[in-house]
């Protein structure tokens, strides 16, 4: 293997093949991580809508996540790229189309975080419903209403124990986002695409693409340890102390 | 059961077969692959019209596609096996050089430019068409030139030379293209139909073949001067010297007997489905020479730019 | 721009399009098939307390677990067969095709998920269990054979199911490298066609009614199966 080609001037744009690498990284990481603020943030509030006992929130939740879950992420992607700009008004969609930038980014953020929100919301749900039932009467009869128990038990409780499970859709909205290069973002996998084009060098690029993947997993992977052991409740959940 | 009928059709001809040195044996590279798997891969396209595209019954047609059948022919006659099975794989722009390499395809019948920079890695067949990148614009959107593209988002099918010989354009006259990659050239194609893009780069009978496809004809010109000149022809994989000369052969005699101007008009000047349009593109000059002096000439990675 | 919406060209679609999901069934059924009896092969390894048979397939596991499933694609697309052809030292590269490599893909990935589930059942089967197979005079394959993988398979099947209806779901990926699965068939023709949106949807009604039918046939199998307590 030699990666010296990375070196080399790229056939446009003016930098090397290594920046084009590097770019991909950093749409890798953006798309990554604006979908998460959407996923974690809508699948909180859906999840814990779907553990409550009220209809009108439970329903709601419980269809958002049918859908959402059933229907596979390319299509979603195709979805908010391809069709949501021809279905809204006309000027709307023209600005979507030709006004708004980077809209094959917007569109994959947007994808990527309502799909993952709904695994998101399913992983809280069941956080949330793992906490022993008997704490939630406790709290009751102690004179706390159903939201306090929530602020004070539910939620804090769920949270520490969803967070193996969400460390893992964390992981997997890294490799998803690469599912974006169907609609046309330039992410890590479409440049090495790009580039094993341009200089024949698959097997190099290839592999420098999934090393740099396995990159990510374990940062990831460290940063929710550390983020586990700080908020860990003293001989709560058992890790073993 | 195959191998059981040869054996059957060997014991019917065993006298001669005793004697008779096998010419198989000496096959190498893909005729040999052919003989060995009892089938001819073919590439194609999905919407390479007129000379590679899937029909309404999503049956690849076109140009391309009867040149290839008159090599599966000729493959058949060399090898001996009439009943040789035919596969036809889909590829795209940007998967048709690994696909070609890795075995997956014998042959690529699309609309490939052959290049310089792609005979490191692959072989062409003799030119069959002459064409080179323009640009399709909408009517109404005011563009009259490469230059009114200036800060303006355009469409490319990546993997094409069409989308270097733009950039290569975009670089000398610095004039901040945005570009957006699609798939292939009907995706190309739809993100100027829905105003995702202003201008489409592209082989210039490509664009009237999708022009003539579209549901608003009339909404779309095809404009500019050339960027690049682009010689497309049959794809075969490299070194494999015996398979090209078969190839040559094949499409030379074509030349040569005049068939290939039966087959011109066939696809060219001509309704031609699955809609029945008429292309009514007469054969340009380039081709005419190409056809005279049958070569594999490539031409260069930057069009008519420098690079 | 799409001044009607045109359904019929759905209609018109249907031979082809399921001829695109006939693609689809046989991919997601055959990787399944295979992944399970990879996967199971390598939660044994990972299982075992010989190093030299634990860390490879750990590795194997972790490395394809931490890498996307399109990128493994092109991997097995585009290389897979130069590589053989290398190693080999054929005269020609023997191309497997766009279906067969597209199976070896999902097949490996695939095992990487259901090792792990897998890993997970047979951790679950009561350690007293294996004392109980052993002190029977079973060896240890006779004891993983009879004792641990039937019980372990039994609580894992909606798991495993659902895993499945997951790669149903990821199948559609191989329009990437333009094999005509189900969604690679809408996408044909939406283009063709210039009928964006009425064929994606169509396409999402298909894979969501799909998978929700399923889906809730796996949560009816959970509750019949698992075992009373």
């Amino acid at each position: 293997m030699d990666f010296g080609f990375l070196t080399q001037p790229a056939f446009s744009g003016g930098g090397t093949y290594l920046d084009w690498v590097i770019s991909g990284v950093k749409w890798t990481l953006l798309v990554s991580l604006c979908a998460w603020v959407i996923a974690f943030t809508i699948g909180s509030v859906l999840g814990v809508m779907r553990t409550t006992r009220v209809a009108w929130l439970y329903g709601p939740a419980t269809a958002y996540v049918e859908l959402f879950r059933n229907i596979p992420l390319l299509v979603h992607m195709f979805i908010w790229y391809f069709v949501v700009p021809e279905i809204v008004p006309n000027t709307l969609g023209t600005w979507m189309k030709q006004g708004m930038p980077m809209p094959e980014f917007w569109s994959a953020v947007l994808a990527l975080g309502f799909y993952t929100a709904s695994r998101v919301a399913e992983q809280v749900r069941s956080g949330i419903q793992s906490i022993p039932r008997g704490q939630t009467h406790a709290a009751l009869a102690t004179g706390l209403t159903m939201p306090q128990v929530y602020r004070h038990l539910l939620l804090p409780m769920g949270y520490r124990i969803v967070i193996p499970p969400l460390t893992s859709e964390f992981l997997t909205i890294f490799k998803n986002s690469s599912v974006a290069l169907t609609i046309g973002v330039l992410e890590l996998t479409a440049q090495a695409r790009t580039i094993s084009e341009y200089t024949f060098r698959t097997f190099e690029i290839f592999t420098l693409a999934t090393v740099v993947y396995v990159l990510i997993t374990m940062a990831v992977v460290v940063v929710m340890q550390l983020l586990e052991r700080r908020v860990q409740v003293p001989g709560y959940i058992g890790t073993g102390k | 059961m195959k191998r059981f009928s040869t054996l059957m059709m060997s014991l019917v001809a065993a006298a001669a077969l005793l004697t008779a040195p096998v010419h198989a044996q000496e096959l190498t590279g893909t005729l040999k692959k052919i003989k060995d798997t009892g089938v001819v891969k073919v590439g194609h396209r999905d919407a390479s019209v007129p000379f590679s595209y899937l029909d309404d019954q999503q049956k690849p047609i076109g140009y391309g596609m009867d040149i290839c059948a008159k090599i599966v022919d000729r493959i058949k006659a060399e090898l001996k096996m009439p009943n040789l099975k035919v596969e036809f794989v889909p590829v795209t722009s940007q998967t048709r050089i690994p696909v070609l390499m890795g075995g997956n395809i014998d042959m690529e019948c699309g609309s490939t430019t052959n290049s310089v920079e792609r005979q490191k890695q692959v072989a062409f067949a003799p030119t069959y068409f002459v064409t080179g990148t323009k640009i399709i614009v909408k009517k109404s959107s005011g563009i009259k030139g490469y230059d009114d593209l200036k800060g303006k988002t355009v469409v490319f099918t990546q993997g094409t030379t069409n989308e270097r010989a733009m950039k290569a354009y975009n670089d000398e006259k610095k004039l901040g293209i945005n570009f957006i990659p699609a798939k292939d050239h009907a995706e190309s194609f739809l993100a100027v139909d829905t105003g995702r893009a202003v201008a489409f780069p592209m082989d210039d009978i490509l664009l009237y073949g999708l022009k003539a496809g579209a549901r608003n004809p009339n909404d779309f010109e095809v404009i500019g001067e050339f960027l690049s000149d682009d010689p497309y022809a049959i794809m075969l994989r490299k070194d494999d010297p015996a398979f090209k000369k078969l190839v040559d052969d094949t499409v030379s005699a074509l030349y040569k007997s005049g068939e290939i101007n039966k087959l011109y008009t066939k696809w060219f000047e001509s309704p031609i489905p699955p809609k029945g349009i008429n292309l009514n593109f007469p054969m340009s000059d380039g081709l005419k020479a190409a056809i005279k002096n049958p070569n594999d000439t490539g031409v260069g990675a930057c069009g008519r730019m420098k690079c | 721009m799409f001044s009607a919406f045109d359904f019929d060209v759905i209609q018109r679609a249907l031979p082809y399009l399921w001829q695109g999901m006939t693609t689809t069934l046989w991919l997601t059924l055959l990787a399944m098939v295979g992944g399970i009896v990879l996967g199971t092969l390598l939660a044994l390894m990972r299982l075992s307390s010989i190093k030299i048979i634990s860390v490879p397939a750990g590795i194997y596991v972790n490395l394809l677990r931490a890498t996307p499933l399109i990128l493994v694609i092109f991997w097995f697309y585009f290389l897979v067969p130069i590589a053989v052809k290398h190693i080999s030292g054929d005269s020609y590269a023997q191309g497997i095709g766009p279906f067969y490599s597209a199976l070896i893909a999902f097949t490996l990935f695939e095992a990487a998920y259901y090792c792990e589930i897998i890993r997970a059942g047979i951790q679950s089967v009561p350690a007293g269990q294996v004392n109980a197979g052993y002190a029977l005079g079973l060896t240890y394959q006779q004891t993983t054979r009879l004792v641990v993988l039937p019980q372990a398979f039994r609580n894992m099947v909606p798991i495993l199911l659902t895993q499945g209806i997951i790669l149903f779901q990821d199948t559609s990926l191989v329009y990437v490298v333009g094999l005509t699965d189900f969604m690679g068939a809408a996408s044909k023709v939406a283009q063709r066609d210039g009928r964006l949106v009425e064929m994606y949807l169509f396409a999402a009604l298909i894979y969501f009614i799909l998978c929700f039918l399923a889906s809730y046939v796996v949560r009816r199998l959970q509750l019949r199966i698992t075992p009373p307590r």
